[in-house]
C-alpha cells in the first residue's frame, strides 16, 4: 500500500532491545536466573505506518510494546522515538516525553478506573501535562468524544454503563488527548467481540488517517493484522524472526514458523479446509527462562538442520526491507539444497492461493 | 427443522430466564434442534448470544436461582433431561453426555492429580477398581497423545501447559464413551498453532469413536474447517441453520452475511476497509415480540418490528428465521412461508 521510499522518516528505532525479569528463589531471594522476555530484538517504524507485531502468548510482544514506552526499565539495548534514545532518559525528562508517545490497553475493563467518569479519564492526561482552563478542557474532551464516536451526553457517565467496544474507545480517546505520534497498541481488540472489532479497528485506521498516527500493533490475530498493518513482524520467545511488509509476508512467508502460523489460521471457507494441508508444529513454546540451544524454534521447526541446534541464527536482510532469522536463507555452500526444498514447499503451500481468489 | 427421529439429541423450544434485580434477562428464546448421531454441530454467535446457556441448561449445570429453564423439552436416551431428578442428571453427565469447558486453566482442581481427576468419572460412573481405572485412565491420555502417560497421571494441572491441560479436560469429558460430547469453546483461550494441534485431534477422535459433538464457538474459521452442519444463534435466537457447505456459500440470515464479511482473512483480496455490523447486540430484558437483530439489519422492514420472524424451510436442510429472501431480494410472501403456519 505505501511505497516504501527511501525518503520515509523513522519516527522509532528499536535496537537491540532487551527484557529481563529476575527469578528468585530462596530465603535471600538471591538472583537464580532471567525470564528473557524480550532477547534482542531491533526494528524500525516509519512515521505514519502501522507495525504489526504478531505471536503467541507469551513470546513476549505485549512486554516488548511496554518496554518501548518505557513502562518497565529495559535491561539493555536503545529505543530512539523522534531521535530522543528514552531508554536512557531520566524520569524529569520521559514525563516531558510522555505526551508524544502513548498507549491503547488489552482490557477496556480493567484499563479504565471504575470511579471516574468518562469526562474525568480522558481529562486525566490533561490535568497532567497540560494547563488547560476548565472550558477548555471541557471543549477538548468533548472534542476527543466525537472523534472516537462517543456521544458528548455520556461524559458524566461511569465506565460500567459502557460496553466493551464503547470503552475500548473510552481508552483511545484518552491515547488520543494529548496529541501523541507514536501509539502502542496492545491487543486493543482481543477483549471485543468479532462485530465489535471491525468497528474499532475501523475507528483507528480513520484517526490515523486524519492526524497522522503511527502505530505498534500487537495482537494474535493474524487476519487482523494483515488488515491493518504495513508492515508485519512475527515474534518468537523473545525474538523477532521474520520482519518484512504485509504482502511478502503474507503471500510467501520465509521463516518455518511464520509458516506454521499462518497456516494455522483456520478460514471461513469449508472447501478450502477441507483441502488445506496445514503445518502442525508439536509440542509447545519452551519456557523463556530457559531458551533451548541455537536457534529458539530448533525443538518445533520442521525443516530443522544439525546447525540449529548448535548456532543461534542471526536476522539478515535476505530481500529490501525482508529480514528473516533463520539458517534456511544464509548463503552458505548448503544454500543450494536448502533454496530447492523452500521452493517446493513454497509451492505446496501457495497452490492454495489462486483458489482462494476464485472462491471470494 | 428438527424432526425428532434416529436424533441422539432432540431439543425442543427451550427457554431459560435469569432473574436479574430489577427484571428478567430472556438468554436463551424457544430454541428447537437436532443433534444426529456422528455429527458435529457447530453452534456459532457473538458473547451473550445464548450459545453456552443454552448448553448448559440441557444439562442443569445452571445455577437456580438464578438460572430457570420455563419451557422445552430436551430427549436424551429416551427421556426428558428436564424432568429428570439431580440423581439421575448427574448419571447422564459423564457418563451419556461429557462436556469440555473452555478454559482448561481453571475448570481442572489444582489440588488433585490429573489422573485422579480422570479416574473420578471412571469410578463413579463404571464402578471401575483403582488398577482397572488407572490402565484406563492411561490409555485416555495416550488417546488424546500427551507422551508418557503412564508417568504424567501422577502430575498435577500445574504442570500442564494450556493445551496439554485441554487434552486431559478432552480425556475426562471421554472417559465414559459418551454419546454425546459438548465442547464449550474448547480452543477459544489458546494460541492458533496450539488450537491447531487440538482440532486434528478432534478430527481423529471423531474417526476412532463417532460420538456425536457439539461445537461452540464464536470463530468462523474453525466451525468451516470442522463441522458438518451449523447453527447461528443471534439474541437467545437460533437465526440460522444449516450444512456447513450451504450455510458459508449462501447464508441467507442478513446477520450470518454481516458476520462473513466482517472477518478479515490471511488470503485472498485485502478490502481497504473492513464492514462492519453497526449497534450493540441486543438487551434480552422481555421475550422478543421482533426480530432481535433488526436495528442493526440493513433489510429490515415494518413487518420486522410487529412479529419476531420464526424459522422458515429454504430447502437443502437449511433454514433461516428473517422476513427477507435474498433471492427475490425482497420480503418473504405470506404463501410458502411456515412463519404463517
Amino acid at each position: 500500500m505505501l511505497d516504501h521510499t527511501p525518503t520515509q522518516k523513522t519516527l522509532v528505532e528499536v535496537d537491540g532491545l532487551k527484557m529481563y525479569f529476575p527469578i528468585t528463589a530462596g530465603l535471600f531471594r538471591g538472583k537464580v536466573g532471567d525470564v528473557k522476555a524480550v532477547d534482542g530484538v531491533s526494528f524500525s517504524i516509519f512515521e505514519g505506518e502501522t507495525l504489526g507485531l504478531v505471536g503467541e502468548s507469551g513470546c513476549g510482544k505485549s512486554t516488548c510494546g511496554r518496554a518501548l514506552l518505557r513502562l518497565y526499565d529495559v535491561t539493555a539495548g536503545s529505543i530512539r522515538i523522534g531521535g530522543v534514545d528514552i531508554a536512557k532518559l531520566s524520569p524529569d525528562a520521559l514525563r516531558r516525553m510522555r505526551p508524544t508517545m502513548q498507549m491503547v490497553f488489552q482490557d477496556p475493563q480493567a484499563s479504565l478506573n471504575p470511579r471516574m467518569t468518562v469526562a474525568g479519564i480522558i481529562g486525566e492526561p490533561l490535568d497532567e501535562h497540560t494547563s488547560l482552563g476548565r472550558a477548555e478542557k471541557l471543549a477538548r474532551i468533548y472534542e476527543l468524544m466525537d472523534a472516537v464516536g462517543l456521544s458528548r451526553d455520556f461524559a458524566n457517565r461511569y465506565p460500567h454503563a459502557f460496553s466493551g467496544g464503547q470503552r475500548q474507545r473510552i481508552g483511545i480517546a484518552r491515547a488520543l488527548a494529548l496529541n501523541p505520534k507514536f501509539i502502542v497498541c496492545d491487543e486493543p481488540i482481543a477483549a471485543l467481540d468479532v462485530s465489535i472489532q471491525a468497528q474499532v479497528v475501523n475507528l483507528l485506521e480513520e484517526l490515523q488517517d486524519r492526524l497522522g498516527l503511527t502505530y505498534l500493533f500487537i495482537s494474535h490475530d493474524l487476519s487482523m493484522v494483515r488488515h491493518i498493518a504495513d508492515r508485519v513482524a512475527v515474534m518468537y520467545l523473545g525474538q523477532i524472526v521474520e520482519l518484512a511488509s504485509r504482502e511478502a509476508l503474507y503471500g510467501s512467508p520465509k521463516h518455518p514458523y511464520t509458516q506454521a502460523l499462518l497456516s494455522a489460521v483456520p478460514e471461513p471457507n469449508p472447501e478450502h479446509e477441507a483441502n488445506r494441508r496445514r503445518i502442525i508444529l508439536t509440542g509447545d513454546v519452551p519456557s523463556p527462562a530457559n531458551p533451548p540451544q541455537g536457534c529458539n524454534f530448533c525443538t518445533r521447526c520442521p525443516k530443522v538442520m544439525d546447525i540449529c541446534r548448535k548456532v543461534e541464527p542471526v536476522s539478515r536482510e535476505i530481500e529490501p526491507g525482508r529480514f528473516v532469522a533463520c539458517h534456511l536463507y544464509e548463503t552458505t555452500t548448503t544454500a543450494e539444497p536448502t533454496a530447492a526444498t523452500e521452493a517446493s514447499g513454497k509451492t505446496r503451500l501457495s497452490t492454495n492461493n489462486p483458489t482462494t481468489q476464485q472462491g471470494v | 427443522m428438527p424432526d425428532g427421529a434416529n436424533a441422539v439429541l432432540h431439543v425442543e423450544g427451550l427457554k431459560t430466564v435469569f432473574k436479574v434485580r430489577g427484571g428478567e434477562v430472556h438468554a436463551v428464546n424457544s430454541v428447537s434442534f437436532d443433534l444426529k448421531p456422528g455429527e458435529l454441530l457447530g453452534v456459532v454467535g457473538e458473547s451473550g448470544s445464548g450459545k453456552s446457556v443454552t448448553m448448559m441448561s440441557l444439562l442443569g449445570l445452571l445455577p437456580s436461582p438464578p438460572a430457570e429453564v420455563r419451557e422445552g423439552r430436551v430427549m436424551f436416551d429416551g427421556r426428558d433431561l428436564l424432568k429428570c431428578s439431580p440423581n439421575e442428571l448427574r448419571e447422564v453427565r459423564g457418563l451419556g453426555v461429557g462436556f469440555i469447558f473452555q478454559d482448561p486453566m481453571t475448570s481442572l482442581n489444582p489440588v488433585f492429580t490429573v489422573g485422579f481427576q480422570i479416574m473420578e468419572p471412571l469410578r463413579r460412573h463404571l464402578g471401575m477398581s483403582k488398577q482397572a481405572a488407572r490402565k484406563r485412565a492411561q490409555e485416555l491420555l495416550e488417546l488424546v497423545n500427551i507422551p508418557d502417560a503412564g508417568q504424567r497421571l501422577g502430575d498435577y494441572p500445574h504442570q500442564f501447559s494450556g493445551g496439554m491441560r485441554q487434552r486431559v479436560m478432552i480425556a475426562i469429558a471421554l472417559a465414559c464413551d459418551p454419546k454425546v460430547l459438548i465442547a464449550d469453546e474448547p480452543t477459544t483461550a489458546l494460541d492458533v498453532t496450539i488450537q491447531a494441534q487440538i482440532l486434528e485431534l478432534i478430527r481423529e477422535l471423531r474417526q476412532k469413536l463417532g460420538m456425536a459433538i457439539v461445537w461452540i464457538t464464536h470463530d468462523l474459521g474453525v466451525i468451516a474447517g470442522i463441522a458438518d452442519r451449523v447453527i447461528v444463534m443471534y439474541g437467545g435466537q437460533i437465526v440460522e441453520q444449516a450444512p456447513v457447505g450451504e450455510l458459508f456459500a449462501h447464508p441467507r440470515h442478513p446477520y450470518t452475511r454481516a458476520l462473513l464479511q466482517t472477518v478479515p482473512s490471511v488470503r485472498g483480496e485485502r478490502a481497504p476497509k473492513l464492514n462492519v455490523i453497526e449497534g450493540q447486540p441486543p438487551m434480552l430484558t422481555q421475550t422478543p415480540s421482533a426480530c432481535p437483530f433488526r436495528p442493526r439489519c440493513a433489510q429490515a422492514f415494518d413487518r420486522c418490528a410487529r412479529e419476531n420472524p420464526a424459522r422458515r424451510a429454504v430447502g437443502r436442510g437449511h433454514d433461516v428465521a428473517c422476513f427477507w429472501d435474498f433471492d427475490s431480494n425482497g420480503a418473504v410472501t405470506a404463501t410458502g412461508s411456515s412463519a404463517d403456519a
